[in-house]
């Protein structure tokens, strides 16, 4: 790495320390995937937050933003993460069996 | 029609395909559980083999990939059971049944087969829900074998509304 870019990153960092100096934690949450069906929504999600989704089901399955923000592909047993980036309702959707859906409703950051 | 009428009599009611009178054992029902599955899958592979249709395709390979996992499961089980599943006239009426439909949609192409395919699947898949539903998990013993069966009526419902929805694109 040359000086020049050193140095730019470190501008970039203290930049970034300086812009946002008290972060709020942004929370994790975890949404199971089992028997065919998404797990109940977890409460106080919010912008910014991510979600861990675990497909403990036999079957392949995908967790599918319908407006089309993340679209996760899960064999069984796998599991992926994805970030809420906008508050709003959010509806989520497995492309493989398009009558497992799940409704979001996710708060303004933190 | 009639192979879709015989083959619903039986399997909503096994009792009169198998010996007078008698419910099926858990042996049989595992025996037409996989049958079924194995039988969805037969059909799948027609279709991808068929069809150039790229909705048709990923649905097939949906039922490829869904009946057999619940099928290597049941395997599973019956082997962990010891129980060694047991061939009997539903079981055999199924597959009568199946591949007189695989024949004749074997003698469709283009869009028409892609559309019987499918309509096929929603009538099979209601046929299976129904036979689940109202005797094959009643009828069942053991409680594993009961908890896959019901994993396989949540598939199978949800097969069969994928099934729908995509004949109604079809149907366009």
């Amino acid at each position: 790495m040359t000086h020049r870019a050193g140095a730019w990153l470190i501008l970039g960092a203290l930049f970034l320390a300086w812009s946002n100096p008290h972060p709020a934690e942004a929370a994790r949450h975890v949404i199971e995937i089992r028997n065919m069906a998404f797990a109940a929504p977890p409460a106080g999600l919010k912008a910014g937050d991510t979600i861990l989704w675990k497909n403990t089901d036999m079957f392949r399955h995908t967790a599918t933003d319908r407006k089309g923000s993340f679209d996760l592909d899960l064999e069984p047993g796998a599991q992926g993460e994805t970030r809420l980036r906008n508050s709003g309702p959010l509806e989520v959707f497995c492309r493989y069996h398009p009558n497992m859906v799940l409704h979001l409703m996710v708060g303004k950051v933190r | 029609m009639l192979n879709r009428l015989i083959f619903a009599a039986l399997l909503l009611a096994p009792g009169a395909a198998l010996a007078q009178g008698q419910k099926p054992n858990d042996a049989q029902i595992a025996h037409i559980a996989y049958t079924a599955g194995v039988l969805d899958i037969n059909a799948a592979k027609q279709a991808l083999a068929k069809s150039g249709n790229a909705e048709v395709k990923a649905f097939a390979s949906e039922m490829v990939r869904d009946h057999q996992a619940v099928n290597d499961k049941a395997l599973a089980l019956v082997k962990k059971l010891n129980v060694t599943p047991e061939d009997n006239a539903t079981s055999q009426a199924l597959s009568k049944a199946a591949a007189a439909k695989l024949a004749e949609l074997g003698k469709l192409s283009g869009a028409a087969y892609d559309r019987a395919y499918v309509a096929n699947e929603v009538a099979y898949h209601k046929t299976v829900n129904g036979a689940l539903k109202d005797t094959l998990i009643p009828d069942s013993q053991n409680p594993e074998l009961k908890s896959l069966l019901q994993t396989g009526l949540s598939l199978f419902t949800a097969h069969q509304q994928h099934a729908e929805h995509l004949a109604m694109g079809l149907a366009k």
